[in-house]
C-alpha cells in the first residue's frame, strides 16, 4: 500500500517524481497495489499521470486499488487511466559518419532547385509580361505606380545621402594619396570614372536589396503563408502577373535611375570635398569633368543596371515562393534574399568589369 | 492565489465598456462566471464576443468598468500578481495561435517550460498525455503547426491550454471546423474535464448541440450588452427576437425535439 500525503499538482512534478521512486525503490513487483488518498489535498492531471504511470509500470497483471479518494479524484483518476498515452516516435537518425554527406547533398540539392527555381520564376514573369503584351492579360498600372513609389522614389533620399557620404571619402581618401605626386586635379577623373562605372550602381542595388528585396520577400512569403496566392491562383489570377511583373518592371525602371542619381550625388560629394579639403573651385572641377567624362563612361554604368534588377528581383521573388508556414521561415527567407541578392549583385558587377576590360569598353 | 469560497463567482465583468476608436464595442457588459460551470456565449458574427474574451484575459485595454478574476482586479495588478493569474488560466483562441515555428508536441511543452520546473523527461510525457488527451493522432506530435488540419490545430491549441492544468479554460470557437463526431468527442471532453478538474470553462460558441450538451448556462451578447443568461431552457423560453430566431431556426429544429 502507498499512502499519499499533500499536493498531487503540477506545481511539485519533480518532488512527486523523486517521492514515488524513492517510495518503491528496493521494492520487488508487488502482488497489489493500493494507494491511499486519505490525506491528498488536492490532485492534477499531472499527480494522476505519475500514479497511472507507475501502475502501468508494473504490467496488467498487478491490481490497483484506490482508497479514500473524493469523487473529483476518482472521477479525474478515471479520466487519466482511461487513457492511453502513446510511445513516442523514434526520430530517424542517420549515423554520425554520414551526417556531414547528407548535408552536403542536402545543400547542393538546395542549390540546385534554387537555380531552378530562379529560372521558372524568370519564366513565369516573362510569360506574364508577354501575356500583358500580347493583351491578354490586363497591364496593372496602378500597381506598377505604386511599387514605383515605394521601390523607387522612396529609396531616392537614402541612395543620395550614402552616394554624397561615400564619394566624399573617396575624394578625401584620393587627394590625399594624389598630392604626394602633386596632381591632385586627378581625383576629378577618379572620383568620375568610379561613381559612373560602378559605385553609383553598386550602392543604389546594394540599397535596393536590403530595402526592397527584403520587402517583395516578405509580402509574398507572408501572402503564401496565409493562402493569399492560392486564393489568387483559384481566381484565374496568375499571381506572378499580380504581383511580380510590376515588382519586377518598377526594379528594371527604377534601378537605371537610382544608379544614375547616386553616381551624380556621388559626384556632388566628391566636388564639396575636392573643394573644401582639396582647395580645387568648383568651376575647375566641372571642367576637368568635362574632359574626364564621355558617354560611354555613363553608359558602362546604366547597362549594368538592368541586370542587377532582374537579379535583386528573380532572388526576392524566389526566397518568397520558398516560405512554408512558419514565421521563422519567413525571417529565414527574408534575410536570404538579402543576403544573396547582395552577394549576385557584388558578383555580377566583377562579371561585368572583366566583361567590359575583355571587350576595350 | 487568494481561495475563495466556492459561491463566488471566479469571473465578475461589471459594466465592461470597449471600444476601438471612439467606436464602443462593448458597451456595459455585465457578467458572472461561477466556479466549476460552463459558460457558452452566444451572439451574432461581430457582437463582440472575442473582444470581450480578449478584455478578459487582458489582451485588450478597457475604456471603463471592471473585470475579476480569481476575485481580483487583473488591471491592478503587478506584473508578477499577473503572471500568477496567467498560469491558472488557459486561451483556446479563435485562429489557434499555434507557435509556427514550434512542432504541436513543443507547443504543447512551452507553457511548462516557461513556468513550471518539471524535469525535461517528464514534461515530454506529461505533454505526450496532453495530446491523447484531445484526441489527436499519435502521429500529430511532430507536425509543424502549417502541417496540421483545421480541426487538428483546434485540438493542438486546446492541449496547449491545458497544458498548465488551469482553473479556467477560455475557448472561442472551439468546434467550429471540426467534424460531427470530432465536435461530439469534444464536448465529451470538456464535460470530463469539468468532472475531473472542477475547470471552469468560458466558451464562446456557435454550435447548438455544444450549448445543448455541455453548457450549464449560456449568456447571449447582442450589441455590446447582455441580452440575457440562463439555462438553455430559459433562454429557449426568452421573447428577445434575436434569441427567438437563434433557437427556433431553421439549424436549431432537433432542439425542440430533445
Ligand atoms: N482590433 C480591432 N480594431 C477595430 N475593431 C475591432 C478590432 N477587433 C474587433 N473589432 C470589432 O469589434 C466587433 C466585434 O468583434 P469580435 O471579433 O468580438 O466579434 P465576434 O462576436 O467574436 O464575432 P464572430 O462570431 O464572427 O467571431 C466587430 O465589429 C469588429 O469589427
Ligand atoms: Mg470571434
Amino acid at each position: 500500500m502507498a499512502r499519499l500525503a499533500g499536493d498531487w499538482t503540477t506545481r511539485w512534478a519533480r518532488q512527486m517524481q523523486s517521492a514515488l521512486d524513492k517510495a518503491f525503490a528496493g521494492h520487488s513487483r508487488p502482488d497489489a497495489l493500493e494507494f491511499d488518498f486519505e490525506a491528498v489535498t488536492a490532485l492534477d492531471t499531472v499527480g494522476a499521470l505519475l500514479l497511472a504511470q507507475r501502475r502501468a509500470s508494473f504490467g496488467e497483471a498487478v491490481r490497483t486499488t484506490i482508497a479514500g479518494a473524493s469523487g473529483a479524484q476518482a472521477n479525474l483518476l478515471g479520466h487519466v487511466n482511461a487513457i492511453e498515452v502513446h510511445a513516442p516516435e523514434k526520430p530517424l537518425r542517420l549515423p554520425l559518419l554520414l551526417r556531414p554527406f547528407e548535408r552536403l547533398g542536402r545543400m547542393t540539392a538546395a542549390a540546385l532547385g534554387d537555380l531552378v527555381g530562379i529560372h521558372a520564376v524568370l519564366g513565369r514573369t516573362l510569360a506574364a509580361l508577354a501575356a500583358t503584351l500580347t493583351l491578354r492579360a490586363p497591364f496593372r498600372f496602378a500597381a506598377l505606380v505604386n511599387q514605383f513609389d515605394l521601390i523607387v522614389f522612396r529609396a531616392v533620399p537614402i541612395v543620395v545621402l550614402i552616394s554624397v557620404v561615400v564619394g566624399a571619402i573617396i575624394t578625401q581618401q584620393s587627394i590625399l594619396q594624389l598630392n604626394n605626386f602633386g596632381v591632385a586635379i586627378y581625383v576629378v577623373d577618379l572620383a568620375a570614372i568610379l561613381m559612373l562605372r560602378e559605385v553609383g550602381l553598386l550602392l543604389a542595388a546594394i540599397m535596393i536589396a536590403g530595402r526592397s528585396g527584403s520587402a517583395i520577400t516578405a509580402e509574398i512569403g507572408s501572402m503564401r503563408m496565409r493562402e493569399e496566392l492560392d486564393a489568387l491562383s483559384v481566381m484565374g489570377v496568375d499571381p506572378y502577373q499580380a504581383l511580380i511583373l510590376p515588382r519586377m518592371l518598377a526594379l528594371l525602371i527604377g534601378l537605371p535611375f537610382l544608379a544614375f542619381i547616386g553616381a551624380m550625388s556621388g559626384l556632388a560629394g566628391a566636388a564639396i570635398v575636392a573643394f573644401v579639403y582639396g582647395g580645387i573651385p568648383i568651376d575647375i572641377f566641372l571642367d576637368r569633368l568635362q574632359d574626364a567624362l564621355n558617354v560611354r563612361t555613363l553608359l558602362v554604368g546604366l547597362v549594368k543596371a538592368p541586370f542587377m534588377a532582374i537579379i535583386i528581383g528573380l532572388v526576392a521573388a524566389n526566397e518568397g515562393f520558398k516560405v512554408a508556414g512558419s514565421a521563422e521561415s519567413l525571417g529565414k527567407h527574408t534575410t536570404a534574399s538579402v543576403v544573396r541578392a547582395i552577394f549576385l549583385v557584388i558578383v555580377a558587377d566583377g562579371v561585368f568589369a572583366m566583361f567590359f576590360a575583355a571587350i576595350g569598353f | 492565489m487568494t481561495r475563495i469560497t466556492p459561491t463566488d463567482p471566479i469571473i465578475s465583468i461589471r459594466d465592461l465598456v470597449v471600444g476601438f476608436n471612439g467606436r464602443k464595442v462593448i458597451d456595459g457588459f455585465s457578467l458572472d462566471v461561477r466556479r466549476g460551470e460552463v459558460l457558452g456565449i452566444i451572439g451574432p458574427s461581430g457582437s463582440g464576443k472575442s473582444v470581450t474574451l480578449r478584455t478578459v484575459v487582458g489582451l485588450l485595454p478597457k475604456t471603463a468598468g471592471t473585470i475579476e478574476v480569481f476575485g481580483r482586479d487583473y488591471a491592478s495588478l503587478s506584473r508578477q500578481q499577473r503572471v500568477e493569474i496567467e498560469r491558472h488560466w488557459g486561451v483556446l483562441f479563435q485562429q489557434g495561435a499555434l507557435f509556427s515555428a514550434l512542432t504541436v508536441i513543443e507547443n504543447v511543452e512551452f507553457p511548462m517550460r516557461e513556468h513550471l520546473d518539471v524535469p525535461r523527461k517528464l514534461r515530454r510525457e506529461i505533454a505526450r498525455f496532453k495530446i491523447d488527451q484531445v484526441g489527436l493522432p499519435p502521429g500529430a506530435e511532430n507536425l509543424y503547426p502549417s502541417e496540421l488540419s483545421g480541426g487538428m490545430i483546434k485540438r493542438a491549441a486546446l492541449a496547449r491550454a491545458l497544458a498548465l492544468d488551469p482553473e479556467i479554460v477560455f475557448l472561442d470557437e472551439p468546434t467550429a471546423g471540426l467534424d460531427p463526431i470530432g465536435a461530439a468527442k469534444f464536448d465529451e471532453l470538456v464535460l470530463s474535464l469539468k468532472d475531473a478538474l472542477g475547470l471552469t470553462v468560458y466558451m464562446v460558441t456557435h454550435d447548438l448541440d455544444s450549448l445543448v450538451t455541455v453548457c450549464d448556462r449560456i449568456a447571449a451578447l447582442g450589441k455590446g450588452k447582455l441580452l440575457q443568461v440562463g439555462t438553455l431552457d430559459e433562454l429557449l423560453a426568452s421573447d428577445d427576437p434575436w434569441l427567438t430566431e437563434y433557437f427556433h431556426g431553421p439549424r436549431a429544429r432537433h432542439l425542440e425535439k430533445t
